[in-house]
């Protein structure tokens, strides 16, 4: 049955649902909703049984999801930001270990400057680190890829990020259908470990491994990131036979298998996406989209296939990676390799920017006449940069970046500079 | 689609208002997103933020610029915010004061044709009357109701009821629906389109 609920909510009775063990948490905004409502659903007796731990940082939150579920626990934590980066050093262990855990992202921006707006800097920052990443555009997507993600990672036995858009998707109050919880029951299995620590088996487990077969056990990391290829729509065609509704998945086209011009995104900026590539459909454009549910693994050849009807490719993506530019874009252009295909990255929506309508279609417009550069920083203030290159160029003692332009844009007084 | 902002500052109510709104569209089988600005969620802080709502699902997810309707829950924003921001020739604005248009400097904001509708509506003194607390949102909402048509006053009332229960609830929805009972209601559901013959009274049905 439907309901008109906030994205947190939705997720957190969705992972409800999903019955895990052990969930532990420091909050961070703007993921603190989902574990919070989680935290009361384990007091109140309604997720039973369930051990919820408050922990005094990310990094303790990962080290018990890891011990949690090394126990043979089916566990879940969730955070956001600088959250995820002071967890980094635990993900690469859990991913490492191969333990299944199921993480909600609520992506947000990393500082410096501080920003706790939506992007995808700290999901992107965290792609190599050998988990699985999936990214949902909608509320209801984020509710069905949790089901799925579960089911997912016990197959491979390996975590399972699910981005989802900090503010955007997770304050975000919309209709969405939870999952049904016998049904739930019956689309994951009971979690059956494939390494347990048992004092009645005891193993070892996190050996130290030295060059003789570091690279095999790294090996072993990607050949089980890269069966999850086969795996990810296995399970969303078995979540849409069971549930009646498409959800996840590798990628997912809009209208465009005549599009000569296709945007490719990640996450909730789609939905905006679609409704611009309707209207220019309307006025005869050939332009679709793409959207990419899941990052990594990376679905070079499904990518390939989904774009390679196009002549422009623009991949738009709310991260930037300092010293090179785009992030998806890189991806993209390596799964067209060979093609006569021309892909332009568009920076978008940093640090929670809006990504307006006009904008985006404008930047339509300028794809389809081909007169789009190479990379572009959506609704860049030029002004505002190019006055504090100015002021490098001008002198030594220059002063911090963002303190300068704050006052610029008379966000701050300008005290004691008269 | 019909796209509502509220102004206010934090701690009056402001996020609960779009979300309320959301869910008395849902009561009625439509489609509604609600979503606050974020960032700003500082007590006494402007705080902005938006609904929409449609027949069919809503996928966009940009920041409402030309609502059809604003509404402002604190009138001490007035001078400070740009409340009026994108309002269009068609858009409907909902003020909470107990002070008519004119002594808050609003005379113009009609009879210039810059909007459609302008009503000053004594939210917060109805929530105090029928409440007991000067929290102005239900009464605001049934305004809006009234107002626009958009939705009933009675799934205001329901979406009220789902979220508050017992006296708040109550005294809640009595205000919402002595604000809608202030406001001449208007003939149909979505904005008026052909909006410029200034401020009109509509016909329509009472909800209460």
């Amino acid at each position: 049955m439907p309901e008109q609920l906030e994205g947190s909510q939705a997720v957190a009775r969705t992972v409800a649902a999903c019955r895990p063990e052990v969930i532990c948490a420091y909050p961070i905004s703007p993921q603190t909703h989902i574990v919070e409502a989680l935290s009361r659903l384990v007091k109140s007796g309604a997720l039973h049984p369930c051990e919820f731990v408050n922990v005094e940082s990310e990094y303790a939150a990962m080290s018990v999801a890891i011990g949690a579920s090394a126990t043979g626990a089916r566990a879940y934590t969730a955070t956001a930001s600088q959250g995820l980066l002071y967890m980094a050093e635990a993900l690469y262990n859990a991913s490492g270990l191969g333990l299944p855990i199921v993480m909600t992202v609520a992506n947000r921006a990393i500082g410096a400057p501080i920003n706790i707006w939506n992007d995808h800097s700290d999901s992107m920052s965290q792609r190599d680190s050998g988990w699985i990443q999936l990214y949902v555009e909608s509320n209801q997507e984020a509710a069905d890829v949790h089901v799925q993600a579960f089911r997912i990672a016990e197959a491979l036995s390996l975590p399972v990020m699910v981005c989802m858009d900090g503010f955007i998707l997770t304050h975000a109050v919309e209709r969405v259908e939870l999952p049904d919880p016998d049904r739930v029951d019956a689309f994951l299995p009971a979690f059956e470990p494939r390494q347990l620590l048992d004092p009645s088996a005891p193993v070892t487990i996190g050996a130290m491994v030295g060059p003789e077969a570091y690279t095999e056990v790294r090996y072993l990391a990607h050949y089980k990131q890269m069966q999850a290829l086969d795996l990810i729509p296995e399970v969303a065609a078995a979540f849409q036979q069971a549930f009646g509704r498409a959800s996840g998945g590798l990628l997912r086209p809009y209208r465009s298998s005549d599009a000569e011009t296709i945007v490719v995104a990640l996450g909730s900026v789609l939905g905006t996406i679609e409704d611009c590539v309707d209207q220019l459909r309307d006025d005869g454009h050939r332009i679709g989209a793409v959207g990419l549910r899941t990052f990594r693994p990376w679905p070079a050849e499904e990518v390939r296939r989904a774009l390679e009807g196009a002549r422009h490719v623009i991949v738009l993506e709310k991260a930037l990676s300092v010293g090179i530019g785009g992030i998806v874009a890189q991806n993209v252009h390596r799964a067209l390799e060979g093609l006569p295909i021309t892909v332009h990255t568009v920076i978008a929506g940093l640090g929670g920017r809006p990504i307006t309508m006009a904008s985006l279609r404008s930047l339509c417009e300028r794809g389809l006449a081909g007169t789009l550069p190479d990379t572009t920083f959506l609704d860049l203030e030029e002004a505002l940069v190019d006055a504090e290159i100015g002021r490098m160029r001008g002198g030594r003692r220059s002063g911090p970046h963002a303190e300068n332009m704050l006052r610029d844009v008379g966000t701050v007084g300008a005290a004691g500079l008269t | 689609m019909f796209e509502t902002r509220f102004h206010g500052r934090g701690g009056q109510g402001v996020v609960t208002s779009a979300e309320l709104l959301a869910v008395a569209a849902f009561q009625e089988g439509r489609h509604a997103q609600a979503f606050p600005s974020f960032g700003s969620e500082r007590t006494g802080a402007p705080v902005v933020s938006f609904c929409r709502i449609d027949d069919r699902p809503i996928r966009t997810r940009e920041p409402i610029s030309a609502p059809d309707a604003v509404i402002i829950i604190d009138p001490t924003l007035l001078h400070h915010v740009d409340v009026f921001s994108g309002l269009t020739p068609g858009s409907q604005v909902l003020v909470n004061s107990s002070r008519s248009a004119e002594e808050l400097g609003l005379g113009d904001l009609c009879s210039s044709h810059r909007v459609a509708r302008l009503q000053v509506v004594p939210a917060t003194e109805l929530a105090r009357r029928y409440l007991g607390r000067p929290l102005p949102n239900a009464a605001l909402l049934g305004a809006l109701a009234a107002m626009t048509g958009i939705v009933a006053v009675d799934s205001v009332a329901a979406a009220i009821f789902e979220r508050f229960s017992g006296e708040v609830g109550q005294g809640n929805a009595r205000a919402a629906y002595a604000a809608a009972e202030l406001v001449p209601p208007s003939s149909g559901r979505a904005a008026p389109e052909e909006a410029p013959g200034g401020p009109t009274v509509m016909a329509g049905t009472s909800h209460a």
